[in-house]
């Protein structure tokens, strides 16, 4: 009989480490550790890993996945990373203390990423390379291809039970409740008795071999706790498109992109479930798929400008597209939404890959003298509340703003707060001449400024004959009228820098978190590499490095951005872009010298991990007079 | 300058329509265009068709995007919203516009370079789409602001005014729409106002893409001898393959017609396109038909010109988006957010 811990080994000798477990590192780590699964995407791998996500959270373990694919759809590698954290750190850990392995194409990656003192779970229908082989990791190998062939009909069954098989093998291993497991499958599959049977029986196949075979559980392992309470598992194009629902959007254009796409998916599923009129059956929306995203940008400003509340979801290169168009909104103050689910650049780059390099391209995106407002949302709770912030500051001030996520938040499924709402809510539609009001004045100008705070007032086709105007990315006056002279020319453009600078003032104030007594170091960060940084935070206090935190939340950048790095000596600029384009937008708007701004950049296009924060800024320290 | 600012003065004696507005109500600012443009000529009859409907001028909405065509929204219905949008992307706007205000009544103005360069792929789609719009397409052959360029609907052999001869074929605007499956297609001259107002406001009552090709020479650049988008080329080589009258639903005005020439379509909104002088062997609810003909007439060299298609009963943009009656602009809040107790039912499903 060979030995399934080590699978068959070419060659026919035996295991390094003898068949046996390595000595267990430290003890047994529970609800503290990493592991991700590699497979070949198309193989029906994704709903086993959300089995084990939500099985972990629903034992009430604090969990995050971490979904990294390929740019295709069948026949490449694939990995799902789960990390479950009893502290609640959220963000990635490129540290694997168990890896499945069920790709043989990234064995030897797969192989190499386990830690030292590690576990390695594989497919042993087939051989594994002896040379692949570490002695400081355990194999475990479990002949999923085999048994599935035994127990199931038709290639395509057999393929799919293997994922379920390895996730039963996992619930042995790592102590995860077979019960809750049982219920999301029942939930998943309720409808359809036959697929309940063949998960079920899939998942005890793994589960009975990995406890038959293999010491279970092994020293990683979980167990129930009360961690994730009022919280939800959820991805941040889902809560985007629940913001564009809460807020009122009705009328949405998109091209389709990686990784935007879902959140048009998310809206066009919501609006059906709440957007249908319950008499006629008919929408009480309308979802534009453009030609491309200059249509799409063109759509969502043409629904602006008659009143509705309009957005396009899209990623860098919708961006690049849109830029003409982004111009015209902001100067001829038409109110626009736009998603950037940003993904690694330039030009195609890694369409499945996360970055934040669209900053400055957005931040003064188009030609010409342009400003725009960005929000910038941590994780998918807060896409939720910037979709509906950022249709309330695009009436309100009347041009573009940008919701800037990423794919990382985007696409991935995050714990969160259970998001709320209050019903008190109502739309902030800005300045706007109704009827009644348009009958009452002499004349009525479009950019003029009656209040002084840079708004002028607008109106909607439609409404009133005294509304009318003639919009109109060409020269404007105050009256809307056509204009080449000098002046009349520069009191509109100056008005408009002025009413980005009042912006500055009512968007999402900064998130500051200082030590104690303050020190004169600082990170300064934004969007999804807030929880890599909170972490870092913790390990550099551990260290004895005291840092203090500025998460910066929206653009333009309120005043409260440039005192903090005012009042620090240093501050590590934490970005995913090659360029630190955060800190080129820190140096041009608020005037701090570049020197005191060091850079901590990760741009390979993965989740940032708490470790290249940490050695970022510690690698940047000056070294400690000797005494 | 092709006009001088007139008077605010309303003659007693001045024509009103239905809503006692008159002629000069639908008017706009002075056109800034050169004295004789053919597109001025377009403006005209533009004005005339919503002063004949008896259209509210604030219901509707103007929209262009760039070039000597793109400004003539300016000039006509000065009581309606404006949009003078990006080159080539006019069809988006108003895309966009109509989805979000399906009563608004869309007229866009676009040109040769607008429509078939820089925006082919948006004037493409928003027939597709099937937009709730009358798209007036102001073909000279040149571009006017850049001094004299061929445009894409340029002929072959024909002139430039620097002498230059045109090799490249052109796209034929009518011919692209009925490919592209449009729901009414028309073309008409800057220089036959009488033919061009039932046009246009058979394409402002149609219910869907109304498009509407006008031959409106450039008289700076492109009306020269040489030149077969002049005056006097087009004249020459005019063809009224189906020119129409336009009854409105509540008008039943007997007129007579050829004997067996009259021939009549409904639209959606009752009112009645009859078709005058069309020939037995025309039929202009045939698109391959349609197709047929206005190709070989134009391979002979003529200037095809009428209402050359309609398809009354196409599922317009809303039609096929299943969207409410109401236009979305118009609908409460409320009827729009879920609200707090729908959120927490849906929170569940996310553990």
């Amino acid at each position: 009989m060979p030995d399934v811990r080590v699978g068959r080994i070419v060659g026919g000798e035996p295991a390094p480490n003898g068949g046996h477990p390595p000595p267990a590192d430290d003890g047994s780590r529970v609800n503290d550790f990493a592991f991700k699964v590699g497979t070949v995407n198309g193989t029906g791998s994704a709903s086993a890993n959300s089995l084990l996500r939500q099985a972990i959270f629903r034992m009430g373990i604090p969990v995050s996945g971490k979904n990294v694919f390929p740019s295709n759809i069948q026949g490449l590698p694939t990995w799902y990373e789960i990390r479950v954290s009893r502290d609640g750190y959220t963000a990635r850990t490129p540290d694997f203390d168990l890896i499945v392995a069920m790709n043989p194409a990234t064995y030897a990656r797969d192989i190499a990423e386990v830690r030292p003192g590690g576990w390695l779970l594989h497919d042993s229908s087939w051989p594994l390379e002896r040379a692949l082989l570490r002695g400081d990791v355990t194999f475990l190998g479990v002949p999923l291809g085999e048994m599935c062939i035994a127990a199931f009909q038709g290639s395509r069954e057999r393929t799919l039970m293997k994922n379920i098989a390895y996730t039963g093998a996992l619930a042995a291993l790592l102590d995860i409740d077979l019960e809750v497991i049982g219920g999301l499958i029942r939930e998943e599959y309720g409808r359809k008795p036959k697929l309940v049977d063949s998960n079920f029986r899939a998942l005890h196949l793994g589960y009975d071999f990995a406890r038959q075979h293999f010491a279970s559980p092994l020293p990683i392992r979980l167990e129930t706790m009360d961690g994730t309470a009022g919280h939800v598992l959820l991805d941040g194009n889902t809560a985007a498109a629940l913001g564009c629902v809460y807020a009122g959007a009705t009328v949405g254009a998109w091209y389709p992109i990686t990784p935007a796409t879902s959140l048009m998916d998310a809206f066009t599923g919501f609006c059906k479930r709440f957007r249908t009129d319950p008499e006629t059956g008919r929408k009480r929306y309308a979802i534009v798929q453009a030609e491309d995203e200059l249509a799409a940008a063109g759509v969502v400003i043409g629904a602006g400008w008659a009143g509705a509340r309009a957005f396009t979801p899209t990623a860098g290169p919708g961006i690049s597209l849109m830029g003409e168009f982004i111009g015209l909104a902001y100067y001829a103050e038409v109110p626009a939404v736009f998603f950037d689910v940003q993904r690694t650049g330039p030009s195609t780059g890694m369409p499945t890959r996360t970055q934040q390099a669209d900053l400055l391209s957005i931040a003064y995106a188009s030609h010409g003298d342009t400003k725009h407002i960005a929000l910038f949302p941590a994780d998918p709770a807060e896409c939720f509340h910037a979709a509906v912030q950022a249709f309330d500051l695009a009436e309100r001030f009347q041009t573009p703003v940008f919701v800037v996520s990423d794919l990382d938040i985007g696409m991935n499924d995050w714990m969160v707060p259970r998001l709320e709402w209050d019903d008190a809510y109502r739309p902030d539609r800005g300045k706007v001449l109704d009827a009644e009001a348009l009958a009452r004045i002499e004349k009525f100008s479009r950019y003029l400024d009656v209040d002084g705070d840079g708004i002028p007032w607008r109106t909607l086709p439609g409404v009133h004959p005294k509304g009318a105007y003639f919009t109109r990315g060409s020269g404007h006056d105050e009256h809307g009228a056509y204009t080449e002279d000098a002046a009349a020319y520069a009191k509109v453009v100056d008005r408009l820098a002025r009413k980005l600078r009042t912006a500055a003032d009512a968007v999402p104030a900064p998130e500051v978190r200082l030590r104690d007594g303050g020190s004169p170091l600082g990170i300064v960060a934004l969007g999804g590499t807030h929880g890599a940084v909170l972490e870092a935070l913790d390990r550099l206090a551990e260290q004895g490095v005291s840092v203090d935190y500025l998460r910066v939340r929206a653009f333009p950048f309120s005043d409260a951005v440039g005192e903090f790095l005012r009042a620090h000596e240093r501050t590590f600029v934490v970005e995913q872009n090659r360029d630190g384009q955060l800190r080129s937008l820190l140096i041009l708007e608020t005037g701090v010298p570049g020197d005191t701004l060091l850079s901590v950049r990760d741009y390979g296009g993965v989740p940032l991990s708490a470790r290249s924060v940490v050695e970022g800024v510690l690698s940047q320290l000056p070294a400690p007079v000797p005494a | 300058m092709s006009s001088i600012a007139k008077p605010p003065v309303r003659h007693p004696g001045l024509h009103t329509n239905a809503l006692g507005l008159t002629r000069r109500d639908y008017e706009g600012a002075m056109s800034t265009l050169c004295a004789g443009c053919g597109h001025d000529s377009v403006t005209a009859a533009v004005v005339q068709a919503f002063f004949e409907l008896d259209v509210e001028p604030h219901r509707v909405a103007k929209l262009s995007g760039i070039g000597c065509s793109s400004k003539t929204p300016a000039y006509f219905v000065r009581q309606a919203h404006g949009f003078n949008s990006v080159h080539g992307r006019m069809p988006a706007v108003a895309t966009g516009a109509g989805a979000a205000n399906r009563e608004l009544v869309l007229i866009g103005i676009s040109g040769d370079g607008d429509s078939l360069s820089i925006g082919l792929g948006q004037f493409c789609h928003a027939v597709r789409r099937n937009v709730d719009l009358l798209y007036v397409l102001e073909n000279n052959g040149v571009y006017g602001l850049t001094k004299g360029q061929f445009s894409a609907s340029a002929d072959v052999g024909t002139k430039a005014k620097r002498g230059e001869v045109n090799r490249q074929r052109p796209i034929d605007p009518v011919l692209l729409a009925l490919t592209l499956g449009a729901s009414f297609v028309a073309r008409g001259f800057s220089g036959d106002k009488e033919q061009l107002v039932p046009l246009l406001k058979a394409g402002i009552a149609h219910r869907g893409f109304a498009f509407v090709d006008v031959i409106s020479p450039c008289v700076t650049f492109n009306d020269h001898e040489g030149s077969t988008k002049s005056y006097r080329s087009t004249r020459e080589r005019y063809h009224e393959v189906a020119p129409v009258d336009y009854v409105p639903l509540r008008h039943e005005i007997e007129a007579s017609y050829p004997e067996g020439s009259a021939r009549e379509v409904r639209m959606h909104d009752g009112s009645t396109v009859r078709f005058r002088k069309v020939g037995a062997d025309y039929d202009p609810t045939d698109r391959e038909a349609a197709y047929a003909t206005v190709q070989r007439l134009q391979a002979a060299g003529e200037v095809v010109t009428g209402l050359l298609y309609v398809e009354q009963n196409a599922d317009d943009m809303h039609a096929l988006n299943e969207t409410v009656d109401a236009p979305l602009v118009s609908l409460p809040y409320e009827d729009l957010c879920p609200g707090g107790a729908a959120l927490e039912e849906l929170m569940r499903e996310y553990v």
